[in-house]
């Protein structure tokens, strides 16, 4: 394989891990608060019809700003349910995903026809970094991209530095591991999974927003395609850490990209071999004691 | 006591009010949407229930797998195991049973067909299994386990039906078709409607009998309702219970994946299940756990899908929308059931409440 091979399986690993990694980073924030959110699917095709919706106005920002808008307002009726009504986490979250995945198939072909398919937006391009993307191989798959993957570049290492070194970030983790003891601290469980999930929901919507934004270009149904649960997937492979998360989103990237290069190389393999090596490999992690004593010890109970 | 206060705290009343509230919220959605109203529900009472035809081999069809997997959740939830794995062990069973089907052809059906059905529980069972393994020996919550493993079974029934089980012309990634002899009996002539029906209507009374009547069905109930207490104050082996009901509720998820390719489909496809894993999580919960009412909740939510397929259809109605029903349905019970108890109603048996 040449190296320009390796700078274009990278190049696409980096675009694909791009959407996943802040799904994934929004879905840590909210377990690491003792919630598990299913319904994170709902969220991301949310925020990319959203988005779809915000960038008729020609703005790239305000298309952004929609999706995160529209993906915290799905996941405000999740944290309805499941902080203030205290429903149970698992249902509500599948109720979620379908109800943002019927509920943007019906609005798109509503508002745009059967027709929808040839409404296209311009997706904003890859800045280079000046310098940075000259690196040989490397240069070109992290520093070649659109402005959406370098935010991420710092959103992961605020998230780190927030969790552990901030009194938020405490009272965020102190809530997921004990919320009794949390709640004697002064700190209020409920306000605190408020705050994570609308996080989340943002989170979630900028995942959906670029889609549409950075890499399609346009809305189709269900286009999510599962990213809301490959999203929770990663946050286990990530044991529950920023960095751990931000790298396992990489992972998850490099399998897709895997499988477009297999296919192009004629590789005799398998192409949903790669695609369901990292589900394998989080089986695997899970059974493993370190992965399980990272998990929050509170998540996905109902608060009392 | 008022009539409503007394229609709220019975179970089948609020199932009922949540799914009248969510059909309420539908009707208002297509009105916004600028649809016309009474064609919509024309066209949906036409696709469900309207004649013979769209009953049996509309609504019923539709209504069999989900019964047949909504019992596998029920089960599941009444042991306390959130098994939201159903979606990928009935794609087990199913590519097991279409297997077995395809190398049974010669056979004759009462020899062909009981086996083909053995296969797929046997292959949903082992699905589940892997989740069951990781819980009770690894500890491993079941909601992860089985959500990965619902992924692993879509990459394997895609590369099943592109690679060794693909049909010879290697044009479709589909296999070939089960032989006649290999399909279930369709039981009304002229109809869609098969025995795999009559199976679904079956297990469920049976599901309730030993839910009701046997001491089986009672630990499963106990560890569900506390696992605790039932290992304490009954001496019930709470790890045995819950990894024996994990196995079962995939072996009826895995009959449900059989059922479909034995009955309708004839073969094995990657899109062989549009999420019935998914909907019979809220056919369970609509039913509240009870085996019978399963079958209730089942034919409603096939009303729903058939009737769905006809508003778009007739109406021009988007078939996602089924989806926001279902959606709407889930969360109706929820909000329900949440006032239900804060009106001090005695308590319900909420899913998962066992998990909290």
């Amino acid at each position: 394989m040449s190296g320009s091979a390796v700078t274009a399986f990278l190049e696409s690993g980096v675009r694909f891990a791009t959407p996943l990694a802040y799904a994934a980073l929004g879905e840590l924030v909210v377990e690491r608060a003792g919630v598990i959110n299913i319904g994170l699917e709902g969220a991301i095709i949310c925020g990319a019809f959203g988005a779809l919706i915000a960038a008729g106005t020609g703005s790239a920002v305000l298309g952004f700003a929609g999706a995160a808008l529209v993906g915290m307002m799905i996941s405000a009726i999740f944290a309805f349910f499941v902080v203030t009504l205290r429903t149970d986490q698992i249902i509500t979250g599948t109720a979620m995903s379908m109800l943002g995945l019927g509920l943007t198939g019906t609005l798109y072909r509503t508002m745009y026809g059967t027709g929808g398919a040839s409404l296209h937006i311009a997706t904003i391009a890859p800045v280079p970094v000046p310098g940075l993307s000259a690196i040989p191989v490397l240069g070109p798959s992290l520093f070649d991209q659109p402005v959406v993957t370098y935010a991420l570049y710092a959103i992961a290492p605020a998230l780190a530095w927030w969790f552990y070194r901030t009194t938020g970030g405490l009272a965020l983790r102190a809530v997921g591991e004990h919320p009794e003891a949390a709640r004697a601290a002064g700190i209020s469980p409920s306000r605190v999974q408020w705050a994570a999930l609308l996080f989340g929901g943002a989170m979630g919507g900028i995942s959906g927003g670029t889609l549409v934004l950075a890499q399609v270009g346009t809305f189709a149904e269900g286009m999510s395609a599962g990213r809301g649960f490959i999203a929770i997937a990663i946050v286990v492979l990530g044991r529950w850490t920023p960095f751990g998360v931000a790298g396992a989103a990489f992972v998850f990237g490099a399998a897709s990209a895997l499988q477009t290069l297999a296919q192009t190389m004629g590789w005799a393999m398998p192409y949903q071999l790669p695609l369901a090596f990292p589900y394998v490999l989080t089986l695997v992690l899970l059974a493993s004691t370190r992965a399980r004593t990272a998990a929050p010890a509170a998540l996905g109970q109902r608060a009392g | 006591m008022s009539v409503l206060a007394r229609i709220v705290r019975s179970q089948i009343g609020a199932s009922a009010i949540a799914a009248l509230l969510a059909l309420a919220i539908v009707a208002l959605v297509v009105a916004a949407g600028g649809y016309d109203i009474a064609r919509a529900a024309s066209a949906l009472w036409n696709g469900s229930v309207g004649s013979s035809y769209s009953f049996f081999s509309g609504t019923l069809v539709r209504a069999t797998p989900l019964i047949i997997v909504g019992l596998a959740v029920a089960v599941a939830f009444q042991a306390g195991v959130l098994n939201i794995g159903a979606e990928g062990q009935l794609l087990a069973g199913a590519a097991a049973t279409v297997a077995a089907g395809l190398a049974l052809s010669a056979w004759p059906g009462w020899l062909s067909i009981p086996i083909e059905l053995a296969a797929g529980m046997l292959a949903g069972a082992a699905w589940a299994s892997v989740a069951a393994v990781l819980k009770r020996s690894f500890g491993v919550l079941e909601v992860i386990s089985t959500l990965m493993l619902n992924f692993v079974a879509l990459y394997m029934v895609s590369y099943l039906v592109r690679g060794p089980l693909e049909e010879p012309t290697h044009t479709y990634p589909e296999t070939l078709r089960l032989a006649e002899s290999a399909r279930l009996p369709v039981i009304i002539p002229g109809q869609r409607l098969h025995l795999g029906f009559t199976l679904a209507v079956l297990l469920a009374i049976v599901a309730w009998w030993f839910m009701r009547s046997t001491v089986a069905g009672f630990r499963i109930r106990a560890v569900g309702a506390g696992p605790a207490a039932a290992a304490s104050a009954g001496r019930v082996s709470v790890d045995r219970v819950v990894f024996r009901t994990f196995l079962a509720s995939g072996a009826l998820a895995g009959l449900g994946g059989a059922v479909q390719v034995t009955g309708v489909t004839y073969k094995l496809c990657e899109l062989i299940s549009p999420g019935y894993g998914y909907t019979a999580i809220a056919v369970a919960l609509l039913a509240r756990l009870n085996p019978l009412a399963v079958i209730v909740a089942g034919i409603f939510f096939g009303a729903l899908e058939a009737g769905g397929a006809g508003m778009q259809r007739d109406a021009g109605v988007p078939s996602g929308f089924v989806y926001v029903i279902e959606a709407l349905v889930i969360l109706g019970v929820l909000a329900v059931d949440r006032v239900r108890t804060y009106a001090g109603a005695r308590s319900a048996a909420v899913p998962g409440e066992s998990a909290a």
